[in-house]
């Protein structure tokens, strides 16, 4: 399933991700975004991050949980805001749209079994959201990230992939999936204060 | 809210108890509040309006249990919770106006009806600050209490006025017809309120002042967002996905520099270079110049000096290699500052080489990235391997 509100995109989409994804369904705006996903209930869904009518977040939104379907969401901005705001909108990932083909495939792969999908720079936001302060964390649990997720992130930013990161740090790639997972849960429930005001100061980035 | 209640199903209430924590007095409202499941903003404005209040306030602290002894009662392991300290502000505001109510109704009314008139602004203001104060975070508390601090003499001289107007008043024991003394005492009640309250006021202004310039400005960063998405940000994925057709890409990569540079740099200039930015527009660079996308992730961020000068070189050295030699189809550049200390990654998935079999006259590894790093006190690593990529690790402290 693939929502964006440029044909000429979802075109090229297409044509990239080839034979190893089978695509149930298109969009190009939030309303039809909306209905087509409660019909077609599909695995995965990539998800324009600026759509006509609210954005990806609005149709994060809308649904609100209701349908099976998994979401990576998908933009050309690398902006702050939009990705920690759809990621906290309930996304499994976020990728730019620079990705390449392949790419695109195993991100999407992982995504429908369940697994977070962190691209550098949302890897790079994070350390940066979750960088220590003097600021007392709420709930220490949700508030601050381990410093093997740390560890994790830092190999992500670097440019690793995960087999690498398994490799670096001795651990398996089951191991890497279930810190950065974690990561996603943290990003997604913490109430931080820093995580909004943080975004929200870096809106042009 | 004080999101103690929600939790909890109706059904389940919490036991009463007197709350150890976030009390102001004897923790006996919140107790209640979280028994009750209603906010204990509404506990404590009942206790205060209503006189018997009193009463049963101080039954209740006899008769209540308080939290932490009955945890420990029952032999449970009591982790020590770091209380929040008592919050004396709000507590002076609850007792103004309790003792404002309490002299209103309780001075007899054909005396001092005129002075009786003068406490009413005791309540209200109580009242007032009590509400303010309970919504406040603590920076905003801080921020108003500050002139407190700053400026004790002139709110000290502003509390003897009004305590000395309020005793002058007492004193005269005032009747109807010597209304004038009660106008010059509420005169000098007035001037000290004014005092004390002057610089609170002119604070709650700058803060909504403050408030509206940031809503403002951040509309201006939004509508520039808006644009560069709309425009650039898409010329750019139209032209990767155009890289077969040199002509086309040329074209499209001109026409968008002109627009971009006409609204990035015809708006403002930013003279005070930091390290993120440096090795952005660094990157950019060497992606202009070689045709290699990099990717650069920049965590924290600090002042440019000479050292991380030297470094952001070292980096861009490291760049130009990976995108000369390497043959990767992109390059990842990670940027962190982390206190003092800097670091920077620069991979590729490249060719990779053999490290002891670079001749010594390449000048590029030695001299311009761990020769560079050295002489600036910082620490250059490369690992690589044929077949394997390469990444440079480049280290340093600030000054």
């Amino acid at each position: 399933m693939l929502v964006d509100d440029h044909q000429m995109f979802r075109t090229g989409v297409k044509a990239e991700l080839g034979d190893g994804v089978e695509i149930v369904g298109e969009a190009g705006d939030v309303d039809e975004a909306v209905a087509v996903i409660r019909d077609t209930a599909p695995d995965v869904v990539l998800l324009d991050v600026h759509l006509p009518g609210g954005g990806g977040i609005e149709v994060l939104r809308r649904l609100h949980g209701g349908v099976p379907s998994r979401f990576l969401a998908l933009s050309v901005s690398d902006a702050a805001e939009d990705v920690i705001g759809v990621v906290r909108g309930g996304a499994r990932g976020y990728v730019t749209k620079t990705i390449s083909g392949p790419e695109l495939t195993d991100a999407i792969g992982r995504v429908a079994e369940g697994d977070a999908v962190f691209s550098p720079r949302l890897a790079g936001f994070v350390l940066d959201a979750f960088a220590a302060t003097d600021a007392p964390a709420v709930d220490p649990e949700l508030d601050q990230i381990t410093q093997r997720e740390r560890d994790v992130l830092r190999l992500i930013a670097r440019g690793y992939a995960y087999k690498e990161i398994a490799k670096e740090l001795f651990i398996s790639v089951k191991t890497v999936e279930t810190h950065v997972s974690s990561v996603l849960r943290k990003l997604q429930l913490s109430n931080r204060h820093e995580l909004s005001r943080w975004a929200a100061a870096r809106r042009l980035v | 809210m004080n999101g103690t209640t929600a939790t909890t199903g109706p059904a389940d209430p919490p036991p009463l108890v007197r709350a150890a924590d976030g009390r102001l007095l004897a923790g006996v409202a919140r107790g209640l509040a979280d028994h009750l499941g209603v906010d204990v903003l509404f506990v404590r404005i009942a206790f205060v309006i209503l006189t018997p209040g009193i009463i049963a306030y101080f039954a209740f602290w006899l008769l209540v249990p308080e939290a932490q002894t009955q945890a420990r009662a029952q032999n449970e392991p009591v982790p020590v919770p770091a209380r929040t300290p008592r919050d004396w502000g709000q507590l002076l505001a609850y007792g103004a106006v309790a003792l404002g109510l309490l002299a209103l109704f309780a001075l007899p009314w054909g005396v001092a009806s005129p002075f009786q008139w003068a406490l009413w602004p005791f309540v209200l203001g109580g009242a007032g600050v009590a509400l303010l104060w309970q919504q406040a975070d603590r920076a905003q508390r801080e921020r108003w209490v500050l002139p407190l601090r700053q400026r004790w003499l002139r709110s000290l001289l502003g509390l003897l006025l009004v305590v000395g107007g309020i005793g002058g008043a007492v004193a005269q024991n005032v009747e109807a017809n010597q209304i004038r003394s009660v106008l010059v005492a509420m005169m000098i009640i007035l001037t000290g309120l004014a005092l004390i309250v002057t610089p609170w006021i002119v604070r709650l202004w700058q803060d909504l002042d403050a408030e509206r310039h940031e809503r403002i400005r951040s509309q201006e960063r939004a509508e520039l967002a808006a644009h560069v998405h709309d425009s650039v940000l898409h010329t750019l994925t139209l032209i990767q996905r155009n890289a077969h057709d040199p002509r086309e890409v040329q074209r499209l990569a001109r026409s968008q520099e002109r627009t971009l540079r006409t609204w990035l740099y015809e708006r403002r200039d930013d003279p005070d270079r930091t390290f993120a930015a440096a090795i952005k527009e660094t990157s950019g660079e060497v992606e202009d110049l070689h045709g290699v996308p990099i990717e650069v992730v920049c965590v924290g961020d600090t002042a440019l000096d000479e050292r991380l000068a030297a470094a952001v070189q070292a980096a861009r050295e490291a760049m130009v290699n990976a995108a000369k030699y390497a043959e990767a189809p992109s390059i990842s550049v990670f940027a962190e500052v982390e206190g003092k200390a800097i670091a920077i990654f620069v991979r590729d998935r490249g060719r990779g080489f053999d490290l002891d079999a670079i001749p010594d006259d390449r000048m590029g590894v030695r001299g311009s990235i761990i020769g560079r790093m050295e002489r600036n006190g910082g620490r250059a690593t490369v690992r690589t391997a044929p077949g394997e990529g390469t990444e440079v690790r480049l280290e340093i402290e600030k000054q």
